[in-house]
């Protein structure tokens, strides 16, 4: 309830809105906010900057944290300019977002399409639009279209994703994008539209579907990393146990037989998977992907990264070596230091301490959003606010998973740690719209 | 109920929050692997390079070994000189250069060191390694060079130099990091994984002095250099530097290969360069000077020069025709009813067409090739019939690319019937008077010199050939060949339709078409001369070509020659390629006089202008490798439309 003056009667009388000629009176800037959370993203962006500075300090030459020229100069720069969003977003008013949002949808979709023909070549993905020093990702900002324009969808009444064309919509909504980003190069930004399975086990989802598709994933990885009779052994051992554990009545002949075929489903997968992997694709192809489960098969590359990582982070001990006194993360130990290995510095610098504060932080972030999600009144802003939640569940844990060894290294960034203005911003819009439609929610319970 | 989910979704984010500490409690507090002792000591990466192999020839006389060389870097920040004129007298630079070099530095880093001087030599080194004490922040790393002691074969060895912006960003698994050496051409670039090695990683612990303090968990981390093999190639490094010394003066290709093996003996193309100029300091230097020689010598002609074959084709038309049945070697054509001239009495058979390389005979020959389908409408019995000759002579590796061990090997042209309808734009548009240029081996024809050597080996092993090489093995004979190098390629032509094409070779050479001079006694040379059209387009002389093998029976060597603008396929070429046999099966020379005329004989394209080069190309000050001429005419033999008449030939 920040200072804004509040017509007396407002809460006594439910009032027809008649004279509603000035929308802002109705939609007033900051009011009903969501402190809790609005003061959880500020730590973050607080501890982000100054991590962002250490690890690119340099003890022989010691620079400013204002310094222009270097990572947390820019970083600073790019903080202002996200405040400055952020306060457009709360002026807007917030059926904005909702009328808008297959807009915001396919433009997004244009300028994908535009930076594969007229975008630049960084690091080997086609996927940036320059302009002077200042280069911008469109595959940052495809999450927050995409996730506003499946609230859009799915809050159409008589959406059911138990049905079959409602769910293969909801799919080309998600996938429209993805091939889009992937045919850009960006293989890791794709990744991340798969939290949006999050979403959508809450909005009805069956069950079966994200189980199904985490077996996938899992068997894919097992496929690449032990041979295949070990796996087709685990997979009738597997069986065997269900079935011995099954309740007796349950074992007719029609579920042990669905097993069976469940089985050797998963066989022929993990044998095509193989073939595909070792006849179809190039050898270099296969190395990049083998590399994503196995770094120790490019100890120079990627292996390398995560070597260092977790020197790194395994170096920090307990209370870590103290603000800019780590040695690890400074100079090239730790490639991308200021980007996706930011955690390395968090770790070394702050030991375990620092990790679980910022472990922590994000968990009590994301689970506030869901909490806030579930409080919604409209189901558009219930269905963005999972999206919300998924898609910075899924950057935290890929981005710390990797640089402790537990995920394939995806080059994605650590939500309002990592440095770059393109991640910051995207990540701002996508959290401050939901605190927008949030804090209608609140106005329209008073009313 | 569907709110339910929630618990759900909460209970797996917290779950996996607490994965994740308890496996960073691991790493952190309870795996002490990590932990460094002292506080401060960190862990040092040092990265070994390996020794990029070395080139040996057939013989294992060695062709490229590395010599040690200095880099100099420099630290800017530690930098302390107290007078710059004279430090830069020591380093041989200007103080403009110094100035250049340290901006650059500083702007990389103040801290870190950069580089400074390249490959400074032993001798340089020496000279300044005692005055470098009294400069402050320079430290010198030992580095290497290519050196080429045997001095030829440039253009089929490429070179090794610093790895490229774009290479850089175009691999596929990051290897090469900048600075890097990067073989950039020739079998340097097509073995370069086997030559370069494995870089190796070390991983050191060192305190906050810099001191090291053993090696990381044991070295469980580290990966050890694997040096590079040593290349051994099929080139005869002393029959090589002959052909180069007859190929002076001379613009052109020798090549040769031992036919049951499909090893390249010789690979020359000239005019040719000295390779260590492309390994010193000087690269740049160097490489703008060849680049701007008239005669192109950065050019790898046995394999990027595109020719036309002249005559030597007509001995794939008199294979294929047999083959094919259209041809028998007793038949015998006249001149009537060829618009060809010819040079010779006429009414030959078979031996005598190739013995005097006969025009109208072979214009029957192909005539009869292209309408021998039973098809009425000539039009559509030519479709057909350059269909079928097309099949069988890309059996000779016509086509497409040899597949030799070269990075750069040109394609060519083997018309197809789709290339004339595309021409003729249109099905059906064109027919065998359109196209009869081919039979004498003019017209849209284009062929490497490696390829009309690697057609000699072929007649020499009267029916297969070896796809032409020149890896004999790494680190020791025979090793890591692939299967491609050794395996029989057939041409699915009967073994006794070579007989009487052989026989003509022979009498071509004792008594034909080739000048008697080049009959040297005791070597059995057979050959067929070739004079592609040339001054047909504005050029005083032809290109002379010549193929042969030797000897006729059992044969030892199979040689291609073409020297441009040189005429007659006769002489120039035929001379050369029956020297290079002889210099091969004798081990000597015994024909001096005729060496001694080859080797004074020059055939740059002279003083005569025509055609005037497009635009002029300014004239290189320091080409102190060959005189200046006019621009090389060898791209001008591309003929200017579809319907181009032959009218000579030998």
């Amino acid at each position: 309830m920040a200072g804004f003056p509040v017509p007396e009667n407002r809460h006594r009388h439910v009032q027809p809105v008649i004279n509603n000629t000035l929308p802002r009176r109705n939609d007033p800037f900051a009011q009903n906010i969501d402190w809790i959370t609005v003061l959880l993203y500020l730590c973050c962006i607080g501890l982000g900057w100054v991590n962002v500075y250490a690890a690119v300090y340099s003890p022989e030459e010691q620079t400013s944290l204002f310094d222009m020229s270097t990572n947390s100069g820019k970083q600073l720069m790019w903080i202002g300019t996200t405040a400055i969003l952020i306060i457009c977003i709360l002026v807007i008013n917030h059926t904005f977002f909702d009328t808008f949002a297959f807009v915001f949808y396919g433009f997004m979709l244009l300028m994908l399409i535009l930076v594969l023909v007229a975008g630049t070549n960084i690091n080997g993905s086609r996927s940036w639009f320059k302009f002077g020093a200042v280069s911008i990702q469109p595959a940052e900002f495809a999450k927050v279209a995409t996730a506003l324009a499946l609230a859009k969808y799915l809050d159409v009444p008589g959406i059911n994703l138990m049905k079959r064309k409602d769910l293969l919509y909801v799919a080309g909504i998600v996938i429209l994008p993805c091939i889009l980003i992937l045919a850009s190069n960006e293989t890791g930004s794709t990744l991340v539209f798969a939290s949006f399975i999050i979403m959508l086990y809450r909005e009805g989802l069956p069950g079966w579907i994200p189980a199904a598709g985490i077996a996938a994933a899992g068997l894919f990885i097992f496929a690449l990393l032990f041979p295949k009779l070990y796996i087709f052994l685990g997979i009738v051992a597997l069986l065997l146990l269900i079935v011995l554990l099954m309740p007796r009545y349950n074992r007719s002949i029609p579920n042990l037989l669905a097993l069976g075929v469940l089985g050797i489903g998963m066989m022929v997968y993990v044998t095509g998977v193989d073939f595909f992997v070792n006849s179809v694709l190039q050898k270099h192809q296969r190395n990049r992907i083998k590399v994503l489960v196995d770094p120790t098969i490019d100890p120079l590359g990627v292996g390398w990264n995560v070597t260092q990582a977790k020197i790194a982070i395994g170096s920090g001990r307990l209370q870590g070596k103290g603000f800019l006194e780590g040695t690890q993360t400074k100079f090239d130990f730790v490639p991308e230091q200021s980007t996706d290995f930011i955690f390395c510095t968090i770790g070394e610098e702050h030991g375990f301490i620092g990790s679980l504060v910022v472990v922590v932080l994000f968990i009590a972030l994301i689970s506030r959003i869901v909490i806030l999600a579930e409080k919604q009144r409209t189901k558009f802003a219930r269905v963005y606010g999972y999206c919300v939640a998924g898609i910075i569940f899924f950057h935290v844990m890929i981005n710390i998973g990797m640089t402790i060894g537990l995920m394939p290294v995806i080059g994605i960034p650590l939500p309002f740690f990592s440095y770059g203005g393109s991640s910051l911003w995207s990540f701002s819009i996508l959290l401050f719209i939901f605190l927008k439609l949030d804090s209608r929610r609140t106005a329209l319970t008073r009313r | 109920m569907l709110e339910n989910r929630k618990w759900v979704i909460i209970g797996v984010f917290c779950l996996l929050g607490l994965v994740y500490l308890a496996r960073l409690f691991y790493l952190q507090i309870l795996d002490d692997t990590y932990s460094l002792g002292a506080s401060k000591n960190s862990i040092k990466r040092v990265v070994e390079i390996p020794y990029r192999g070395q080139i040996y020839d057939r013989n294992n006389q060695l062709m490229v070994y590395n010599t040690p060389v200095y880099d100099l870097y420099v630290t800017p920040k530690q930098v302390r000189i107290a007078d710059t004129a004279s430090f830069c007298r020591l380093m041989a630079i200007t103080p403009s250069e110094f100035d250049s070099i340290m901006g650059l530095a500083k702007n990389f880093s103040s801290v870190k060191p950069s580089l400074f001087l390249r490959q400074l030599s032993k001798e340089d080194f020496a000279r300044i390694q005692d005055a470098l004490v009294d400069y402050h922040g320079f430290e010198p790393v030992i580095s290497s060079m290519r050196t080429y002691p045997a001095n030829t074969l440039a253009n089929a060895l490429g070179y090794v130099s610093e790895i490229t912006r774009n290479q850089l960003e175009e691999q596929d698994l990051v290897y090469y990091r900048q600075g890097d050496y990067v073989g950039q051409n020739g079998l340097e670039k097509y073995y370069e994984e086997q030559l370069r090695g494995k870089r190796g990683v070390k991983f050191m612990m060192q305190n906050v002095r810099g001191i090291n303090k053993g090696s990381w968990k044991n070295g469980d981390y580290d990966t050890l250099a694997v040096s590079g093999k040593n290349l051994i190639t099929t080139i005869d490094v002393e029959l090589q530097k002959y052909a180069d010394s007859l190929m002076q003066n001379k613009v052109g290709a020798v090549l040769a290969i031992e036919p049951s093996t499909g090893e390249i003996l010789v690979s020359a193309s000239a005019p040719t360069y000295d390779p260590n100029m492309l390994s010193s300091r000087s690269f740049s230097k160097s490489y703008r000077s060849l680049l701007r020689n008239p005669y192109k010598p950065l050019i790898n002609r046995p394999v990027m020069a595109s020719y036309r074959p002249g005559s030597t084709f007509k001995l794939i038309q008199a294979l294929v025709a047999q083959q094919q049945g259209s041809l028998s070697p007793h038949m015998v054509y006249g001149h009537a009813g060829s618009p060809m001239r010819c040079h010779c009495r006429g009414g030959n058979d078979l031996r005598g067409a190739v013995q005097y390389s006969c025009n109208p005979y072979f214009y029957q020959v192909f005539r009869k090739f292209m309408y021998f389908n039973g098809e009425q409408n000539t039009f559509k019995a030519s479709a057909i019939g350059l269909r079928e000759w097309h099949d069988m002579a890309e059996k000779f590796g016509m086509g497409d690319r040899l597949g030799v061990d070269l990075p750069s090997e040109r394609r060519g042209n083997l018309p197809t019937p789709e290339y004339y309808n595309k021409a003729y734009r249109g099905e059906f548009r064109w027919k065998f008077s359109n196209v009869y240029s081919l039979s004498i081996g003019e017209g849209e024809l284009l062929i490497t010199p490696l390829k009309l050597a690697n057609l000699a080996a072929t007649i020499a092993n009267r029916g297969w050939y070896i796809t032409p090489h020149f890896l004999k093995g790494f680190g020791k004979v025979g090793a890591e060949i692939p299967s491609e190098y050794t395996q029989h390629n057939e041409t699915g032509i009967e073994y006794k339709y070579y007989l009487p094409v052989i026989d003509g070779m022979r009498a071509a050479v004792v008594h034909g078409t080739v000048d008697q001079r080049a009959n040297i006694p005791g070597i059995d040379l057979c050959g067929k001369t070739g004079t592609a059209q040339n001054a047909k387009f504005g050029h005083k002389f032809d290109h002379s070509i010549f193929i042969g093998f030797a000897p006729m029976n059992n044969p030892k060597i199979a040689v291609a020659v073409f020297v441009e603008n040189a005429g007659w396929g006769g002489e120039a070429a035929a001379f050369v390629a029956s020297l290079v046999a002889e210099r091969y099966l004798k081990g000597k020379t015994e024909a001096l006089s005729l060496d001694k005329r080859v080797k004074a004989s020059s055939f740059y394209p002279p003083s005569y202008s025509a055609p005037a080069p497009k635009r002029s190309m300014p004239a290189p000050k320091d080409s102190s490798h060959k005189p200046q001429a006019p621009k090389s005419l060898i791209t001008d033999t591309r003929p200017k439309s579809a319907t181009s008449v032959a009218v000579s030939g030998n």
